[in-house]
């Protein structure tokens, strides 16, 4: 059960040797920090920790553990994930000096499609602006043989590598408590004993198993499985089918909370959400008119090239630290089903913000580094009762008409006005807060407009138009 | 196809002085100048590449454009909406730091300015 405000916080028990240790249970110059990891969160909280620690004049010795180094194509080397970076963490990192170079931007996304079993209807982004970057985790799927694109991850890892991280391409075997510091030991190298260890394994690989062994009363998240496809076509197919849009699905497929086709350079990638994805659903999405109508079967088939079954993270860890252990990103708190990457920057960067300021003792980051990860619990459960709202709206053919009429009236006024279109765009790329798109929801007009445009929908004349 | 932001041709404006603005800016690729207007003349202010900003005062002030900015040569510039960037500022207030020092890196600019003109009076 996940707590939230309020919750009755204990303190996370360690072991004798760093309670015994709990006076210096701070960074300093020299200090040693072992991170679990190399995906976007332990990258982003390798860069930002020693960006802040230089800025402070502390001088901290960084391990990243990473066995992969995401430098060429195929499943061993991705992180399994749609690959979108969000348009607020696009405007972020900008902000933060991070520019994504144009090698590992596969594409630029500018608007979004929409696709029903009422219609299509194509939503652009008010400022006409490419704002969202599709991109690979790894260096592209099964089957690529040059790699024409830089892996997203690889390119956070590099810039944690300049700002003076070691990566140490080595497998984590175990990690236990040596004199009061958490210690490391992968199959190669000699065990290393760390000022602070951060977890940033993500939910798909068996690391967070290795945390049992330090007695530390986390509870871990609550996951479900996902579909990713990987569909390699020419350039130009792509461009002609989906262009620079994402297009997005909401069908009445029971379970199916969410489907999109992501375009990417010579890649369309197929990223499914709901509720435990198994074949059939999957067939059921793919055999739908809406789907061949947008990419069709002749472009899918052999082109499929590589797909996975990911889990994710749909209910964040409970207590994701103690005294020098920090969990960040996915296996600790992340947002529901969208924008994981930027859930990933904001708690790596919160934690790394933490351990610098505050210290690392489990108090430290139970009052600096909770209140990010609670926020973002407290948000996911509005975003829970938005996708369970979307989802009753899409049993029904009539809301599922006034939406779509609705955003098609949209589209020819100014952008303040197109008060649906931001609401589902905001909810499919994740860009905003759900409490954000609940609250907008509840602005005069929005409701009695919606129920207008349904009615005006479903008169006989509109149906026979249609 | 792997670029992000809105492409500018050579010559056209990103930015006019005196207008309501909204957001701040960040060079993607190319180079932007800054711009005034002075009894006939153009006077270039700063010339801006790649990964920096302009456009920041109205983030903090609601006042008008205080200089025009154009591109030179095609530049590709992202739009940070400022709704979006304070929230996030409230949330985490190191986000403004690499702003502040840009900022300040202008002050001691401009003091250097004001110093070389004084000696030329």
């Amino acid at each position: 059960m996940f707590r939230i405000a309020g919750w009755p916080y204990r303190r996370a028990r360690t072991s004798d040797w760093a309670a015994s240790a709990r006076g210096a249970l701070e960074l300093d110059s020299g200090s040693r920090v072992g991170v679990i990891g190399g995906g976007p969160a332990g990258s982003f909280f390798s860069y930002f920790l020693l960006e802040m620690a230089e800025r402070m004049g502390i001088e901290l010795k960084v391990d990243i553990y990473e066995s992969r180094d995401f430098g060429s194509p195929g499943p061993a080397n991705c992180n399994h994930c749609g690959g979108i970076v969000s348009e607020s963490l696009v405007q972020m990192l900008a902000t933060e000096g991070i520019l994504l170079p144009t090698e590992v931007v596969q594409r630029g996304i500018d608007s979004y499609v929409l696709h029903m079993d009422v219609g299509d209807v194509r939503i652009e982004t008010p400022l006409h602006e490419k704002r969202i970057a599709a991109v690979h985790r790894g260096s592209g799927p099964r089957g690529v043989t040059a790699v024409k694109w830089h892996s997203f991850d690889k390119f956070l890892l590099d810039l944690a590598v300049k700002s003076g991280a070691r990566h140490l391409r080595e497998r984590v075997r175990s990690v236990s408590w040596s004199e009061g510091r958490p210690r490391i030991s992968t199959k190669a190298g000699e065990p290393k004993s760390y000022d602070l260890m951060v977890a940033a394994m993500g939910v798909n690989s068996g690391g967070l198993k290795l945390l049992d062994e330090l007695g530390i009363e986390c509870e871990p998240p609550k996951t479900t499985t996902t579909h990713i496809s990987e569909f390699f076509l020419k350039p130009e197919v792509v461009e002609r089918y989906l262009g620079s849009a994402m297009h997005v699905f909401l069908l009445h497929i029971p379970n199916l909370e969410f489907a999109a086709l992501i375009p990417k350079g010579s890649h369309v990638t197929l990223v499914m959400l709901g509720r435990e994805i198994n074949k059939e659903l999957i067939q059921s999405f793919l055999d739908s008119p809406e789907v061949n109508r947008c990419l069709p079967q002749e472009c899918r088939g052999e082109h499929r090239v590589c797909s996975c079954s990911p889990r994710i993270n749909i209910r964040g860890a409970v207590r994701p630290f103690a005294d020098r252990v920090v969990f960040v990103g996915d296996c600790g708190m992340t947002r529901l089903y969208k924008d994981g990457i930027g859930a990933a920057y904001r708690t790596a960067k919160a934690a790394a913000t933490a351990a610098i300021f505050d210290g690392v003792s489990a108090e430290a980051f139970r009052r600096h580094y909770w209140p990010t990860c609670r926020a973002i619990g407290a948000d996911n459960r509005i975003g829970k009762l938005i996708f369970a709202a979307t989802q009753t709206m899409m049993k029904l053919r009539p809301a599922r008409r006034g939406v779509l009429r609705m955003v098609s009236g949209e589209q020819c006024k100014p952008p303040e006005r197109r008060r649906m279109s931001t609401v589902l765009w905001d909810v499919f790329t994740g860009s905003a807060p759900y409490k954000e798109v609940l609250l907008r929801t509840m602005r005069p007009g929005f409701v009695p407009h919606l129920l207008w445009d349904m009615a005006l929908a479903t008169r006989p004349t509109a149906k026979a138009d249609a | 196809m792997g670029e992000l932001g809105r492409l500018y041709k050579n010559g056209e404006c990103i930015v006019e002085l005196g207008e309501a603005g909204d957001c701040m800016f960040v060079v993607q690729s190319g180079t932007v100048e800054v711009v005034r207007q002075q009894g006939g003349q153009t006077i270039c202010l700063a010339k801006l590449a790649e990964g920096e900003f302009f456009g920041e005062m109205a983030l903090f002030e609601k006042e008008v454009r205080s200089a025009t900015v154009r591109a030179r040569g095609d530049v590709r510039v992202l739009t940070v909406d400022k709704k979006n960037l304070l929230r996030r500022i409230n949330e985490d207030p190191s986000l403004a730091f690499r702003m502040v020092q840009k900022m300040s890196k202008r002050i001691r600019d401009l003091n250097a300015e004001l110093v070389r003109m004084k000696l030329g009076q």
